[in-house]
């Protein structure tokens, strides 16, 4: 009895008109959102993995001694319209970590990476991840430049106490 | 077989039944075919391919909906207050509802036109019409942001209106409602005839899209319902329903009815310039508010302007014309060519169908069959191209597609008919459900209709939805009219009560949509840029918080030296420069709304200190992981008391001391 019961409700399923069009698998869609932006992450990977420059578009950052005085202005006051609610220029954490010595510790080209290729960079430099599970809040994306991004780079060098 | 068992065996039976009887046309499945729901469906993360753009009615809204999948992305307020953003309640946004009769937070909102290039859809601006305290809204379609609002005088109630030119030179308005204007207005309602006036106003909308009114023309006093521009060969005339040529002032169901025909009334603007270029306006005093939001300083000013420049067409030949039309005409619909002009008697059982070569031969032989207040009226057969014959009962509204057809709504036998605009041969019919009004083809009042759908906007949905009470949703039904058949392919809820919509191509519009303000651009006179420059700073019995928020604080978050009868203004910056990332701000007790700041902007919540104590404010859009911790707090003391006024966020005093004693 019972199976005749699932006979008649499989059937009642099946003899349902206007048969629907098989519809691709989302997964088969190429050009979905999730595809678009983990090719381009994949891609970016590939191009530059594990050299310590992170991710994106700055690959090779010339640095002059001494510093270049028209960027720190300008640098500074980027950092105290994107940066301060964040960042100290001391070496205490408070959202994000302090940037004494940031120099020091990363490559020009990451942290330059870090400031304009935020999202990508959090998705898949193994650095700003370890960052990530330290701070806990994603950094922001600040609509920052590479320009500017080389100009806060300047800031850096100087709170860092290179002249 | 147990009674479960049987239970069960019979519901399977039932089911099979029902199934097998679904293949059968009848009931209101019958328009629904099998592959509708493919049609309608849009998979998640992929996007819709019109935004539909769509009045909410009296609910002075627009809804932003995708087509085909009838999803809803968006309410934008536009004549009423919006608490969910703060929309006339934040200090920047109020005096967009600023009206010669003070703030008007509530307006019925019936018409979206979007503005066009040369009669084709340019994606700037949508504009639309408050019919109540009459006014038109622009609405920026980079933002999705009610940006400016004008009122209209010597209007009773804009109805007719925001109808625009080819180039979106003009912008219309008239008058649904008569009234005695000028220096006389305390006059009998019985004095209609003699002292009751229409006035057409042109607003013209400048290249970055302000506007202004041009002029308007004073007409007899009549009911104007709808109005289409000229285009193409027609570009420089407008035309406008009349209704009410009986010119009744009371029982207008039974009075304004008894006439066999009302009018279309014809304007020829390109003349109405000429008169207005020869010196021969006349300027009159008004009163009027034009509300204007700016991006920079992302606040609204409002100014009360007191003059307006009106034509009086009697005495100036030439620019208004009357063409019989059957019926308390509604709709007045002009084909993509700009050749024929399609008038909808609300209660005529045909649809005719006038032509502008026709009515400009009959002008140039006078052919007219009298006048009506002094204006000629050409004779209805010289004006007439043909008439759609049997259409079905109660035609309303005309769109257009890009194949020479003409889609019209039926109210009263509540459906879709198409026709052929050259032979005005009926093609097909859809039943809507219920008692249609308005309908959408994507494109339908332009040049280039972009076609594939037609939209019906529903009156009534009585059974089509889960009840909700005494009020149920309003609707939308969704067509697909790719092929010769019209086929239903979706029914979606709307809010508010939809009038007219548009629907534009998702490609015209996304990639310009706008992600976020540059602080660099902020011109906000209280804007913090940057956590340095935050500060609370007192003016008399006034205290102005220069606040920020950025994930996932805000700052300062501990304010101390407000005084008891205070109106404390915060002023928040949100410091983020990402997309999607607004931050709210609500306080304890605030007799007004939250504020949701965007990226880059400054907004102000104002906010009364009436009790003392320490009240609690937080971030009320979920930003981070540490949402639940961007908050802080405001301490309000005794109005004699000496608590100095200061402010921080992550300084910790030592607990035995107390803060600010």
């Amino acid at each position: 009895m019972k199976k005749l019961f699932l006979i008649m409700l499989i059937g009642a399923i099946f003899v349902a008109c206007g048969p629907d069009k098989p519809r691709t698998s989302e997964n088969e869609d190429s050009d979905s959102y999730e595809n678009i932006h983990s090719n381009e992450g994949a891609n970016a990977v590939a191009a530059n993995v594990n050299d310590g420059k992170g991710i994106g578009q700055v690959t090779e950052v010339t640095l002059n001694t001494p510093l270049e005085q028209e960027r720190i202005g300008r640098g500074k006051a980027i950092y105290e319209m994107k940066c301060q609610a964040c960042h100290r220029i001391d070496d205490q954490r408070v959202v994000g970590p302090g940037w004494k010595d940031v120099t020091k510790r990363r490559k020009p080209e990451w942290i330059m990476n870090m400031i304009t290729n935020v999202d990508v960079m959090l998705d898949k430099d193994a650095e700003a991840q370890k960052l990530l599970e330290l701070c806990l809040t994603r950094m922001p994306n600040q609509n920052v430049s590479v320009g500017d991004a080389r100009d806060v780079l300047e800031f850096m060098r100087q709170n860092d106490g290179q002249k | 077989m147990n009674t479960i068992t049987k239970l069960a065996y019979s519901v399977a039976v039932v089911c099979a039944a029902f199934t097998i009887y679904s293949c059968k046309p009848a009931g209101p499945d019958k328009v629904l075919t099998g592959d509708a729901a493919s049609k309608a469906y849009v998979a998640p993360g992929k996007y819709d391919e019109f935004y539909n753009i769509v009045s909410g009615g009296f609910n002075g809204q627009i809804g932003i909906y995708g087509l085909p999948s009838g999803r809803l992305f968006k309410i934008i307020p536009v004549f009423s207050t919006f608490p969910e953003n703060g929309y006339g309640y934040s200090e920047e946004s109020k005096p967009m509802l600023n009206t010669s009769n003070g703030f008007v937070p509530w307006d019925d909102l019936h018409h979206i036109s979007l503005s066009t290039t040369n009669g084709e859809h340019d994606g700037r601006w949508a504009f639309a019409n408050g019919n109540n305290t009459p006014r038109v809204a622009r609405i920026d379609l980079k933002t999705f942001k009610t940006v400016e609002i004008l009122e209209l005088p010597n209007s009773g109630g804009n109805h007719s209106s925001p109808y625009i030119t080819e180039n979106t030179e003009y912008v219309v308005a008239s008058t649904r409602f008569s009234i005695p204007i000028g220096d006389n207005t305390d006059v009998p309602i019985s004095s209609y005839k003699e002292n009751f006036k229409g006035t057409v106003s042109f607003i013209k909308v400048d290249t970055s899209g302000h506007m202004k009114i041009a002029f308007q023309l004073v007409t007899p006093g009549v009911n104007f319902d709808l109005a289409r521009a000229g285009k193409g060969p027609s570009h420089g005339w407008f035309f406008f329903s009349c209704y009410n040529t009986e010119q009744a002032y009371t029982l207008l169901e039974v009075n304004a009815s008894q006439k066999d025909k009302d009018f279309i009334m014809a304007v020829n603007w390109k003349k109405a310039e000429e008169y207005i270029q020869a010196g021969k306006g006349k300027t009159t005093k008004a009163r009027y508010a034009h509300n204007v939001h700016n991006e920079s300083t992302h606040q609204a000013t409002s100014t009360i302007l007191e003059e307006v420049l009106q034509l009086d067409p009697a005495e100036l030949k030439d620019i208004i014309y009357f063409i019989p039309c059957p019926k308390s005409p509604h709709g007045c619909d002009v084909d993509p060519s700009g050749e024929f002009i399609v008038g909808s008697g609300k209660l005529a059982a045909l649809i005719p169908v006038f032509s502008f070569d026709k009515i400009q031969k009959a002008i140039a032989n006078k052919e007219f069959e009298g006048d009506f207040a002094g204006l000629p009226v050409i004779k209805y057969e010289s004006a007439l191209y043909g008439e759609v014959t049997k259409p079905g009962l109660g035609p309303l509204h005309t769109e257009f597609d890009a194949n020479g057809n003409a889609y019209t709504s039926f109210f009263v036998s509540s459906e879709i008919v198409k026709w052929n605009l050259k032979d005005l041969k009926v093609l097909d019919r859809v039943p809507t459900y219920y008692s249609i009004g308005h309908l959408c083809v994507p494109g339908g009042p332009t040049k280039k209709p972009h076609g594939k759908y037609v939209i019906a906007y529903n009156k009534i949905t009585k059974d089509r939805y889960l009840p909700t009470g005494p009020e149920l949703t309003q609707s939308a039904q969704l067509y697909d009219i790719s092929g010769e058949k019209m086929k239903l392919i979706l029914d979606f809820p709307t809010t508010g009560e939809p009038h007219y919509a548009e629907a534009i191509p998702a490609e015209m519009l996304m990639p310009k949509s706008t992600k976020i303000y540059r602080l660099e651009d902020n011109q906000h006179p209280y804007v913090a840029k940057g956590e340095g420059q935050t500060k609370v700073e007192r003016k008399g019995n006034e205290v102005h918080v220069y606040m920020t928020a950025i994930r996932s604080h805000l700052t300062p978050d501990n304010i101390e030296g407000i005084k008891q009868g205070d109106d404390v203004y915060f002023h928040v910056t949100n410091l983020e420069q990402d997309w999607d990332v607004p931050h709210g701000f609500a306080i304890k007790g605030a007799n007004n709304a939250e504020i949701l700041i965007m990226p880059g902007e400054t907004q102000t919540l104002k906010w009364k200190a009436d009790r003392t104590g320490v009240f609690p404010y937080y971030c009320t859009d979920f930003c981070s992981a540490l949402h639940q911790e961007m908050q802080g707090y405001a301490r309000v003391s005794a109005p004699g008391s000496n608590v100095p006024l200061k402010y921080s966020t992550g300084k910790t005093d030592d607990q035995t001391s107390g803060a600010g004693q």
